[in-house]
């Protein structure tokens, strides 16, 4: 009985929440407030606009009430009072727009109540008549699993082709070259197992759902297949390894001589800015102390050190091509990451730390956007280690140019010696050795 | 010591009602393990629903990030202003959302509810080992729950560095507003929520090691106890080492300490922290991190393990691979660690080794898959909502799986490290799979729980909407991460080449919603049916093992007389000569005769005579 009661009620609810809609519908043909139809434009194509208008109509008046009450709150409270001043700037239509999306959603879940409602009353008189299937539920999920398994597979071929053309950029470093053999020969790979196992999961599910009268197969184990199965994956995965394990050798362990001979590159991440820094004419860097970074000398180089005085202050990262380059990173305050996409280049720039990463680039910027046939492309070097609230926006360009044109660029970089810095330096250079004096009277 | 355990539950038993039992010691500080399960589930289902909630927030901004929604102002105040969430916020939301999910749900929610409900259960056991330790684990991680969302109230936001917290990010309060008060709040929180891990872990082992009943051997443990138990282990072992990463990061923070810190300037402030390493943490924090992922992974294989057999009305494929596999796992686990910092400038020589031992891990996982595919094969397969999840969590668990490869390899790892790859990879393989795991879990011992019944339409309606909406919400996130976008980014406006994912963004996002939405249909099932759902009979999944022995109606020890003896292993699914398609493993092989296999006697002589007697006088031919 209680039953019964219970389930009159949520229908009747239902029916009222429906009906009341359709109530509402006409009498926001007559209104012409430009409010609403300002948010009608607003609002997605897919809803009938003028049901939309008619619900945050019904629910002006809980509006009014809800926005006086903000209103009252904001006079008694004092000490939020800008807190509360925002809150009152908000259009009351903001309200109903929710209001109606929450209503919408009941709507929905009505309709599914009355849905399965109705399965269970068919279901009943099914039974009622003899007529019920037991199994019918069990066949229409088995049958829903390959239907899904078809999807499935028809989703995975359309990511592959179009999500994966939009993805897939060929590398334009030597070593990026043997990361993306062993990216494609692994994606063939657990392409291959995605599938069979699916289509084995799935159809099988399919195939043995439950009959009437049946018994599964009793089959404990089968140590063969058993290490079939392990075999298989342990010498699949073997070679992955070795193959990996190579590459990554290939690419982390360079012979010294070449570390040496390699352009070096220094640069400096910081929030949310890279600077980089090129040797300059001696090939080498001036020895840097973050205790000495000011205003005026950011870096923290040491202009004690007289290969500082030649340093470049590169705007962007130019790098000649088919040159191997040895970037050393490193980090003036938290840890960032120094990620090139096109160049399959990645090390994290650490604080207190000097991180490299050595690679030879194998396309210019014109040659890529040729390739791309994009005249805008630009390879980009990106933060890629969470670093705070303009983490999203950490870049720097970087540029393939050939030899000649590297040697041009580099000459009208500014160096990191500049008028300032010297004044600067020459002023507590001054300073220094007066403390000098008192220190060693003392 | 088993023996008088039993006898004093059961002396205990008959004189049941001189229990005072208040509301309090009934419903809040209660010692009873299905009580208890039970606190964890429904708080985990709370966290949950409040970490989905973070996810869609940071979705919305993902998907239309050019678009106001003034709502979000009417909920968020400063942090949505003009109704658009803010980068720090957005940040707080991710950090959240992942610390939320990682450990209160799939955490303590997952292996926290079904380790207090079925090891006893499953074991033949009145209670824990120590019911205080247990109603103390719980409570922790209350605590622990009540101060991380509380950190949503606090000026400067909640921590934002990243469910990772790799100082010097979290660290430096300078540095991003979420390290200030908010960090400290989640280092108390995480704290608090190890203690009840350890609690919670040395209670699971002990109880699992001493309390089974009679004839229940290890090797005649259901897998789902097998899981716990090597969950308990990987937990108790590696949550303790997060504890020290966790102090001595509060130490740098809040005492002056330099055990993370060196060579910062921030904010054109030089700190004078010296001499410590950033990398030390991530060390200290991947040595937990990366058995955390197996924490999270391998007690819904257990269930899973457990509901496949059961609904195929067949044994589990391979019983002992899935244990060894469990195994190995459990031992790999520890030594994998360094694959999450490939490019963190950590030795390239030891991120090789790194890379191998990770790609062996892979193998036992291999066989578990398998092991699932082959007792699907020739079964009677039952789709109850349990079953589906089960086999939606064998898809996810492949699906995500795969891409281990790529991740695991240290070469390819350069270029995917800390982009959408990755992102797509845990949230299918650990995320995705989990929760199914742990749904299934719900749906199939919800029975055991509440002693009613879900409905069963609103389960495949439920499976449905979310199975499918995962998979369009991370299947695409892979091609996002090839093309080299970041995670944690918090709008892809400000790169030419990402304007193509926005579009991409779109159909997560609502896919996310959708999938998000549907959750109302478990919740409304889940609560509604605590009251209102179809009374449950003692065993409705005909299933074997013990936990289905035990009366609807909860009591005190669980069983109202003895604790039944066992005497099989728990697969005993569709014998063949067996009447019925399941044995249940309190039935003696005195009562089987005609479904005995010479192998279930372990070489006992004295059975096997009396059995191939038996075979004689009723012409029973055994065909193996």
């Amino acid at each position: 009985m209680r039953f019964k009661i219970n389930n009159r009620f949520k229908s009747l609810f239902g029916c009222l929440l429906i009906v009341g809609l359709l109530f509402a519908t006409p009498s926001i043909a007559t209104q012409q407030d430009s409010v609403v139809a300002e948010t009608t434009a607003e609002a997605p194509s897919t809803e009938p606009a003028g049901v939309e208008a008619a619900v945050a109509d019904t629910t002006a008046t809980e509006d009014a009430a809800a926005e006086t009450a903000t209103v009252s709150t904001s006079s008694s409270t004092s000490s939020v009072s800008a807190a509360a001043e925002e809150e009152t700037t908000i259009d009351p239509q903001v309200y109903k727009n929710f209001t109606y999306y929450v209503l919408l959603f009941l709507v929905v879940c009505t309709i599914v109540a009355v849905v399965l409602k109705v399965i269970s009353i068919y279901e009943l008189t099914r039974k009622m008549n003899g007529q019920y299937n037991p199994l019918a539920n069990n066949n229409i999920q088995a049958t829903l699993f390959i239907v899904f398994l078809v999807l499935f597979l028809a989703f995975i071929y359309y990511g592959y082709s179009v999500w994966g053309a939009w993805a897939w950029k060929p590398a334009a470093t030597e070593h990026g070259k043997d990361i993306d053999t062993m990216f494609i020969v692994t994606t063939v790979i657990i392409t291959f197992v995605l599938v069979v196992v699916h289509i084995l999961l799935l159809s099988f599910s399919y195939i043995y759902r439950m009959r009437l009268n049946r018994k599964a197969y009793y089959y404990p184990h089968n140590d063969a297949i058993e290490r079939l199965w392990t075999i298989v994956p342990a010498v699949v995965l073997t070679i992955l390894v070795l193959f990996g394990f190579f590459t990554w050798r290939k690419i982390t362990n360079i012979p010294e001589e070449l570390q040496k001979s390699a352009l070096q590159i220094e640069v400096l991440g910081e929030q949310f800015m890279w600077r980089v820094r090129y040797p300059g004419a001696d090939g080498e860097f001036g020895k840097r102390n973050y205790k000495l970074t000011t205003g005026t000398n950011p870096y923290g180089i040491d202009f004690n050190d007289k290969s500082a005085w030649d340093d470049v202050d590169g705007a962007d990262i130019v790098i000649p091509v088919n040159r191997s380059v040895r970037f050393h990173i490193i980090s003036k305050d938290i840890i960032h990451s120094f990620y090139i996409p096109d160049f399959r280049v990645q090390i994290n720039a650490v604080p207190g730390m000097t991180n490299y990463f050595q690679f030879t680039p194998t396309l210019t910027t014109e040659e890529m956007r040729d390739q791309l046939n994009d005249p805008t492309y630009d390879y980009v070097m990106l933060c890629n280690k969470i670093c705070g609230s303009a983490h999203y926006n950490m870049q720097k360009k970087v540029v393939v140019v050939t030899e000649a044109e590297y040697k041009e660029w580099l000459s009208k970089q500014n160096k990191y010696f500049n008028d300032a810095v010297q004044k600067e330096f020459q002023l507590s250079d001054n300073k220094e050795s007066q403390d000098l004096s008192t220190a060693s009277l003392n | 010591m088993s023996s008088t355990v039993i006898s004093h539950g059961a002396a205990h038993h008959d004189s049941h009602d001189h229990h005072h039992e208040t509301f309090l010691t009934k419903y809040v500080f209660s010692q009873d393990h299905k009580m208890i399960a039970k606190q964890f589930l429904i708080t985990g289902i709370v966290m949950a629903v409040f970490a989905m909630v973070l996810s869609i927030l940071f979705r919305i901004q993902l998907a239309w990030p050019d678009k106001e929604f003034p709502i979000l102002e009417v909920f968020l105040g400063k942090w949505a202003e003009g109704g658009r969430i803010k980068p720090d916020f957005f940040l707080s939301l991710v950090t959240i959302h992942g610390t939320m999910m990682v450990f209160f749900v799939l955490t303590a929610g997952l292996s926290g509810t079904f380790s207090n409900l079925l090891i006893p259960y499953q074991l033949g056991a009145r209670d824990m080992a120590s019911p205080l330790m247990n109603m103390l684990s719980y409570w922790f991680f209350f605590i622990a729950c009540v101060i991380m969302v509380a950190s949503f109230f606090v000026e400067s936001g909640p921590a934002s560095a990243g469910w990772t917290i790799y100082p010097p990010l979290s660290a430096v309060p300078t540095a991003i507003p979420g390290s200030g008060l908010g960090m400290t709040m989640w280092l108390v929180s995480m704290f608090l929520f190890i203690v009840s891990q350890v609690l919670g872990g040395v209670n699971y082992i002990s109880t699992i090691l001493n309390m089974r009943t009679k004839g229940m051997d290890l090797w005649k443990m259901p897998l789902t106890i097998w899981a716990f138990f090597l969950t308990a282990i990987v937990g108790l072992l590696s949550f303790p080492v997060l504890v020290s990463a966790v102090v001595l990061l509060f130490f740098d923070r809040s005492v002056g300490t330099s055990f993370y810190l060196s060579d910062l300037v921030v904010g054109g402030e030089i700190l004078p922290n010296e001499g410590g390493s950033p990398i030390l943490f991530q060390h200290l924090f991947w040595f937990l991190g990366h058995p955390e992922v197996y924490i999270v992974v391998m007690p819904a294989l257990g269930l899973t393990s457990e509901i496949i057999s059961t609904n195929s009305r067949k044994p589990i494929f391979g019983y002992h691979a899935m244990v060894y596999s469990l195994v190995g796992i459990t031992v790999l686990s520890f030594i994998v660690w360094g694959h999450h910092m490939f490019v963190t400038g950590m030795n390239p020589f030891l991120g090789g080794v790194f890379m191998i031992t990770t790609l062996i891990i892979a193998v036992p996982s291999a066989v578990k898959a398998f092991n699932y595919i082959a007792t699907l094969w020739r079964g009677n397969i039952r789709f109850t909502p349990a079953m589906m999840f089960a086999i939606g969590m064998v898809s996810f668990f492949v699906s995500g799986g795969v891409t281990g490869l790529h991740l695991g390899n240290a070469a390819l790892d350069i270029n995917l490290h800390d982009t959408y790859f990755v992102v797509a990879h845990f949230h299918l393989v650990m995320g995705s799979a989990s929760i199914f795991g742990m749904l299934a879990g719900v749906y199939h011992w919800y029975p055991k729980m509440f002693g009613r019944m879900m409905d069963t339409k609103l389960g495949y309606l439920h499976f449905w909407l979310t199975f499918i909406g995962a998979y369009l919400v991370f299947f695409p996130m892979h091609f996002m991460g090839i093309d080299g976008v970041p995670r944690r980014y918090y709008a892809f406006t400000e790169f030419a080449f990402m304007e193509k994912w926005v579009s991409v963004n779109l159909l997560v996002t609502w896919a996310a919603i959708i999938a998000g939405l549907a959750q109302v249909a478990f919740l409304w099932n889940f609560f509604s049916s605590i009251w209102k759902g179809k009374k449950a009979t003692q065993n409705p999944w005909k299933s074997n093992t013990l936990e289905w022995t035990t009366p609807v109606e909860h009591i005190h020890g669980n069983w109202p007389g003895e604790i039944p003896t066992v005497y099989r292993w728990p697969y005993d699914y569709s014998k063949p000569g067996h009447d019925d398609d399941f044995i249940p493993q309190t039935t003696p092989f005195s009562e089987t005769m005609s479904s005995n296999l010479p192998h279930d006697f372990e070489g006992n002589e004295e059975a096997i005579r009396i059995q191939n007697e038996w075979n004689k006088q009723n012409n029973r031919e055994i065909v193996e």
